[in-house]
């Protein structure tokens, strides 16, 4: 046998402190009534940091500080200028991209190989491709001198922390618009250190700021009546009762949702291919993704030789410390979410469905789940229509073109779907028809600044990434 | 075996007899999609070997190294030479352990038989009219008698690629059945040049047929055009030896030659069998390495991870 040796990354490029003020108008503050939130590392539940929980008071003074930076700095400035300041911060995030990954690691559970391969050169590219945009909006499409909309409110998930705060900040910035942002509660702390990349790029203060707490700070956030833009990503449970706040105010609103994308595999498909890609699709970043493939429709004539080389993918996945440069699949990100997928996941089980996980030793501390597929899943399963948002995946099968159309669009979600065949007439008929906004054919969980990424029904509105997702935050 | 793959054997080894039957079967094969393959193998290579898992995959990188010269300037002298390090490739230290063949052309077998006889050693010639495989089949297969005669154990002869490419798919099934009979005990490895075969899906095809004429070993290259071994298409040839042995029950190797120059590309082909064939494949006689310069970094790098310190070339042997 070949085992591999433990390879871990230092940890020491990271230089956590014990606590951290919110970050508003260009400094580090202590909050005005002093709550606070420990933030763990999900794969140990050690502690890693004390933030501030900000309250309404904060609040107040980091969106009067955005909207001076506003009125004053950003919002005159030149688009060129602008840019000078996004470059910086771009080559910031790649200089200090070590650390930036080995952090986002340690506060989210995902793996090593994941945070420094994906995340952090995602992150880098929008703020290279906005600062691009920053003196060519006249360009995008949007009339001639499109003007930006103001103090943009933003909040964003655990999922992706640093990659969410990217694609918020960075257009919103190129635009001219000056940001409050707050990170998710368990995950606040690569946000934290970009503020001081803020800082370190010299960037006006006011211009960007963070504030770290849970949900009620985020909801005095987006109801505080001096916001002009409010964008959220997250569940759609929050996205409602955010457009609820929001309706019948001047804010603009976009939102970026859940979502039960179907992974469509033909029986002319590359299968080697397509498994690599049921695989990436639902166990990258362990599940925690809001367009993952967690339907696997499978047509009826391929499906035992497809489910036999998943299973024997799936065994060869690492699971554990996801510091270790060889992890594929690392921690859960907190107990809650543990709880919601183990109880999805007893469902599956109670309604008839057959479970199946490789073996695997999880760790005995911390929060994990081993990688897990569920057969002869119907779309009567609560596993087959509710968000699971973790390592668990349900196999459909269907006969012909039009039933894997009906099964995938039979959703209340619309964010995402693959499509794997070798017929090119095929994929461009699909596409044409599944009501997602994101389609991949014979690959998935591909990202790229360039592309809009966004939803259909309940998986939300707006778009981010590319020329479209200026458009959230110009005032067209 | 089971039931159901001793049926399946015998339904594949009739596909041999008719051209149609076996353009059907191996057009039939799942197609490759190139950029996944490129992307998997890729990830393949990220993984970070180190400490004792490279030490143990050093020693079997080495004992999986076919040590070859190829060139129309090899004398008797150079192979004797190669030879005797294939036997020792460290000198200084004995528990360094042997590689797994020699690799010559026809006219230096006996040269190195006479180093290698009584060792452990296999003695590999390629044959076939190697490497373009231009000749009239009588030739290449008096060529492998010869190779067999004079005490090569293994024969790595080449496809025709013309016929392949044109479709003529039975010429190509005759031609590794009449040589694996010119075998006679010699294991047969058969070098499909993937450089020429341009497209995965050919890749996977010949894979395919080069192991129902009865092929030992899979092989990607001869070294001597411009692309040789890399991993996707190596990753496309395990692919094609994993699923053989699915269907068939029984297990070919897989030989990745040319351009395979450091420890650390060795490494990388270790992963890609360890995550996509599985332990049944980690072993010399199952994997091998087609490469010359390979063992002296892998030589290097052993003796780095024993004394720490990395040796100057001088130290060691050049062939």
């Amino acid at each position: 046998m070949f085992e591999y040796a433990p390879a871990p990354e230092s940890r020491s490029v990271v230089d956590l402190k014990p606590s951290y003020g919110l970050f508003v108008d260009g400094e580090f503050v202590d909050p005005a009534d002093g709550g606070s939130l420990k933030s763990i590392n999900p794969a140990s539940e050690e502690v890693l940091a004390e933030v501030a929980e900000a309250g309404s008071a904060d609040v107040e003074r980091a969106v009067r500080a955005a909207r001076k930076a506003y009125d004053k700095v950003w919002g005159p400035m030149p688009g060129r200028d602008r840019a000078k300041y996004l470059y910086r911060i771009a080559r910031l995030i790649q200089e200090r991209s070590r650390e930036l990954a080995v952090l986002e690691s340690l506060d989210n559970g995902k793996p090593i190989r994941e945070s420094r391969d994906v995340d952090l050169p995602l992150v880098a590219a929008h703020f290279f491709y906005y600062a691009g945009w920053a003196d060519k909006l006249e360009h995008a499409g949007f009339g001639a001198d499109p003007k930006p909309i103001g103090v943009a409110a933003q909040v964003i998930p655990w999922n992706f922390p640093l990659l969410m705060l990217a694609w918020k900040i960075a257009p919103a910035l190129a635009a001219g618009n000056t940001v409050v942002l707050k990170p998710a509660e368990t995950t606040p702390l690569t946000a934290l250190l970009f503020a001081e990349i803020c800082q370190q790029a010299d960037l006006p203060a006011g211009v960007v700021n963070i504030l770290t707490g849970a949900g009620d700070t985020g909801r005095a956030l987006v109801e505080h009546p001096g916001v002009d833009k409010v964008a959220f990503t997250g569940s759609t449970e929050v996205g409602r009762a955010i457009a609820r706040s929001v309706a019948g105010t001047r804010k603009k609103l976009t939102v970026e949702l859940g979502g039960k994308a179907a992974n469509i595999v033909f029986d002319d498909a590359p299968v080697d291919q397509a498994v690599e890609g049921i695989v990436n699709g639902i166990f990258f970043n362990q599940g925690h993704v809001c367009c993952a493939g967690s339907r696997l429709l499978v047509q009826e004539n391929v499906a035992d030789r497809v489910l036999e080389s998943l299973k024997r993918r799936m065994a060869q996945l690492r699971v554990g410390d996801p510091l270790d440069k060889n992890t594929d699949v690392g921690a859960i990100n907190s107990a809650a979410q543990l709880e919601r997928i183990r109880e999805l996941s007893d469902a599956g089980s109670a309604e008839g469905a057959e479970r199946w996980s490789p073996p695997c030793e999880l760790p005995d501390r911390g929060f994990w789940f081993a990688p897990t597929i569920f057969t002869g899943v119907t779309q009567a399963h609560r596993i087959a229509r509710e968000e699971i948002f973790g390592p668990v995946l349900s196999v459909l099968t269907f006969r012909t073109p039009a039933e894997a159309v009906e099964k995938a669009n039979n959703t209340p979600y619309g964010l995402s779907a693959g499509i794997w065949t070798d017929k090119g007439s095929r994929i461009l008929w699909m596409a044409d028809r599944l009501r997602a906004g994101v389609i991949w054919a014979n690959t998935f969980n591909k990202f790229d600044p360039t592309s809009p990424f966004g939803g259909y029904k309940e998986s939300g509105y707006g778009r981010e990434g590319g020329r479209h997702g200026l458009e959230g935050y110009l005032n067209v | 075996m089971t039931a159901t793959t001793t049926s399946a054997r015998s339904e594949l080894s009739e596909l041999g007899r008719s051209e149609t039957a076996l353009r059907t079967f191996l057009h039939g094969l799942p197609g490759v999609d190139q950029v996944g393959a490129e992307q998997r193998a890729a990830q393949l290579g990220t993984r970070s070997i180190k400490t004792t898992a490279k030490a143990q995959a050093i020693d079997l990188a080495i004992r999986m190294v076919d040590l070859t010269t190829l060139e129309g300037a090899d004398t008797p002298g150079k192979v004797r030479a190669l030879a005797a390090k294939a036997l020792r490739p460290d000198p200084a230290d004995p528990s360094c352990p042997h590689v797994g063949a020699v690799c010559v052309y026809p006219a230096m077998v006996p040269h190195v038989a006479e180093v290698l006889r009584g060792s452990a050693v296999h003695l590999a010639s390629v044959a076939t009219a190697f490497p373009s495989g231009q000749a009239p089949l009588e030739i290449k297969l008096a060529d492998t008698r010869a190779a067999v005669a004079a005490g090569a154990d293994e024969i790595d002869m080449v496809i025709n690629r013309g016929a392949f490419l044109a479709g003529r798919y039975q010429e190509v099934y005759d031609e590794i059945v009449a040589t694996k009979e010119a075998c006679g005990d010699a294991h047969l490895k058969v070098i499909l040049e993937t450089g020429e075969l341009a497209t995965y899906d050919n890749v996977r095809r010949a894979s395919w047929l080069a192991m129902l004429a009865g092929g030992d070993f899979v092989k990607t290259s001869t070294g001597k055009v411009p692309v040789a071994a890399t991993m996707p298409v190596t990753l496309v040839m395990l692919e094609a030896v994993r699923d053989f042995r699915a269907a068939t029950g029984r297990q070919v190797g897989v030989k990745p030659a040319g351009g395979i120059k450091t420890t650390k590309d060795a490494i990388k082909y270790l992963v890609m069998v360890n995550e996509t064939v599985g332990p049944d494949w980690l072993d010399p006689d199952w994997f091998r390495f087609g490469a010359s310069s390979l063992l002296n970094d892998l030589l290097m790098q052993r003796t780095k991870l024993t004394t720490g310190t990395y040796s100057g070339p001088d130290y060691f042997t050049l062939d």
